[in-house]
């Protein structure tokens, strides 16, 4: 039998500590370890700050440990401002005993002159003078790189910097300091020494993609314990502060159910087997025009007529557009809001970026615990980033819907009026449970209107391309477009019944030579 | 240096901040040790160990104002 190695279990391993930001741990594997100092780099406006606050924040608000914050940039007026909007009343806490500043910055109205040799001694003996005041357990520094600026001697500066992340060790808290950098990909802090200071470093990166600003943290070094690699968005959100986005990290566990619920419409019920999954996401996609808001205005209606509460986002059209589209297709979205069954968002995708509505719908959906969200339409979102963080928000979105056992739907836009498909298409499909197809098809000179589900995860379905018309009772999905061929391809050619016979025949005479039977 | 260049009209308070850090903290003090003129006003400060004579007096603005009369000191 073996013994199992004492020094690998749980008392001399990095203990580590929350710190207050949500899905941070995630990443961390676990926390913050405790009794380390860990450097937090990046550019001007990251998030340094928030950071910094956001951990001693953490344990003051739950009352476990009070904290002690240096500043050698920001005046301490400054943050405790600046921090309200998060809704941490810091002079309230000071008051209280639970946070001391050592205010370092500078002060514009002192002049100093350097004469002969000296020591930041009068600095640590504050910091140490704080931590002992409120018995501080967290020390925040921010920032490192705003010494270097106060005094002439560099070396000096550097020198002493390493005495006093040496003396935070020894005085047996968990330190987080800052650092500025000068670019988001480049060296790690901007004096080249202050990731030497630290036992672990963490990036904070505030880039700019296709004119859209997209905040990364990434975890360069956990000096003695394991955490998760690369990049991941994180954004920064009123009375929270930090919060990340760990995609990554979110299993696929989520449970799938047999259980049918209406897409609002009968035949398009029919046509996947009896009616969309409930915990499934069904993306409509379509050209303009085609019928995909009316699709989501059914399911909602669908939603609120089995007593389900339904949430719309919408992204394309006013609050008065849709309610007008409503009413014409039969469907009153004003008494439904009255009844407290439907809840309607309605903005431009711009007002955020897209980490932030991922934040803010899951809150939304979190608070008002809806059983269907319609999303209409995607192609809107895609245009507030790249590729990269579309597809994020994406995934982001599915897997949040479908742990929260909510049906979905989502709607797509392509771009050419006849087949094709949009790049929308390209992220989701696969994330998607079953696709619907509304196309234009052209016959004779006329448009005509057509649909089909493409895939049904988990279940049998119509493979029909079927007509449909929009009339004031909405959707009438009508006869399968015969003698058709090419409509998904954007270029439907038409066959005579005697071609498509010939066609079929052919195929007969090929089964029955090889079963020696005819074909039935 | 103060009886030399001040003659002698000077007041001048020696704080050790690790005895008294708090002190230290109400007037923000980061270097070691750190010389305050507090009047006559403009609010200066002279950080190092005053071996550099020359900046020292030129900082106290002893040379252009000769007339100084009070001063604070703060060592380790």
């Amino acid at each position: 039998m073996t013994v199992p190695d004492q020094r690998l279990n749980g008392r001399d391993a990095v203990q580590k500590l929350p710190t207050g930001i949500p899905s941070f741990d995630v990443i961390a594997k676990g926390r913050l370890p405790r009794n380390r100092t860990t450097l937090i780099s990046g550019t001007a406006g990251s998030g340094k700050t928030v950071f910094a606050m956001q951990f001693l924040a953490a344990s003051i608000r739950d009352g476990s440990e009070p904290g002690v914050f240096v500043t050698f940039e920001e005046s301490s007026a400054d943050i405790r401002q600046n921090m309200r909007s998060f809704g941490w009343d810091l002079a309230a806490w000071e008051r209280e005993g639970k946070l001391a500043f050592v205010d370092a910055s500078p002060d514009p109205e002192v002049e100093t002159i350097e004469s002969g040799s000296f020591d930041l001694g009068a600095l640590l003996a504050r910091v140490e003078n704080a931590v002992r005041k409120v018995g501080a357990k967290r020390v925040s520094v921010d920032s490192l790189g705003a010494m270097f600026s106060q005094f002439s001697d560099q070396s000096l500066v550097r020198r002493e910097l390493f005495r006093i992340a040496w003396a935070l060790k020894h005085m047996g808290v968990t330190a987080v300091l800052t650092a500025e950098r000068v670019n988001d990909y480049g060296p790690i802090a901007r004096f080249g020494v202050e990731e030497f200071i630290a036992d672990n470093v963490m990036v904070l990166r505030n880039v700019l993609e296709a004119e859209n600003r997209r905040r990364t943290i990434e975890i360069l070094k956990f000096r003695g314990t394991d955490h998760a690699k690369g990049e991941y968005p994180f954004t920064i959100v009123p009375e929270t502060g930090l919060v990340v986005i760990p995609l990554s990290a979110i299993r696929l566990r989520q449970k799938s159910s047999d259980i049918r619920i209406s897409s609002g419409n009968a035949d398009l019920d029919k046509m996947c087997g009896g009616g969309f999954f409930r915990d499934s996401v069904i993306l409509v996609s379509g050209a303009t025009g085609t019928g995909k808001t009316l699709t989501v205005t059914q399911f909602l209606e669908g939603g609120a007529k089995a007593g389900d509460r339904c949430l719309l986002l919408a992204f394309e059209e006013s609050r008065e557009q849709l309610f007008r589209n409503a009413s014409g297709w039969g469907v009153d979205f004003e008494q439904m809001e009255r009844d407290g069954v439907l809840r309607v968002v309605c903005d431009y995708p711009e007002v955020n970026g897209l980490e932030d509505w991922l934040i803010q719908i899951q809150s939304i959906v979190t608070e008002f615990k809806p059983k269907r969200v319609a999303l209409d339409s995607l192609s809107a979102l895609e245009r507030l980033g790249g590729n990269k963080p579309f597809r994020e928000f994406v995934i982001g979105m599915t897997s949040f819907i479908k742990q929260q056992e909510i049906t979905g739907l989502f709607t797509s836009t392509t771009a050419s009026l006849m087949g094709g498909t949009s790049i929308t298409e390209a992220h989701i499909s696969t994330l998607t449970d079953s696709i619907i197809l509304l196309r234009y098809v052209e016959m004779f000179g006329e448009m005509k209107r057509g649909l089909t589900v493409l895939k049904m995860r988990g279940s049998i379905h119509d493979k029909d391309i079927r007509e449909f018309n929009i009339d004031q009772a909405g959707m009438q999905i009508g006869r399968a477009f015969r003698h058709v061929t090419g409509i998904l391809a954007g270029t439907p050619v038409h066959i005579s019944p005697t071609d498509i016979e010939r066609i079929w025949s052919m195929f007969e005479a090929d089964i029955e030579r090889k079963t020696g039977q005819p074909a039935g | 240096m103060c009886d030399e260049d001040l003659s002698a009209e000077y007041e001048l308070q020696i704080i050790d901040v690790l005895e008294n850090p708090q002190m230290a903290e109400d007037d923000r003090i980061l270097a070691t040790p750190t010389l305050i003129k507090q009047l006559p006003l403009p609010l200066r400060r002279i950080i190092g160990d005053l071996s550099d004579k020359e900046k020292v007096l030129l900082g106290l603005e002893v040379r252009a104002a000769p007339a100084s009369t009070s001063q604070q000191k703060k060592d380790s």
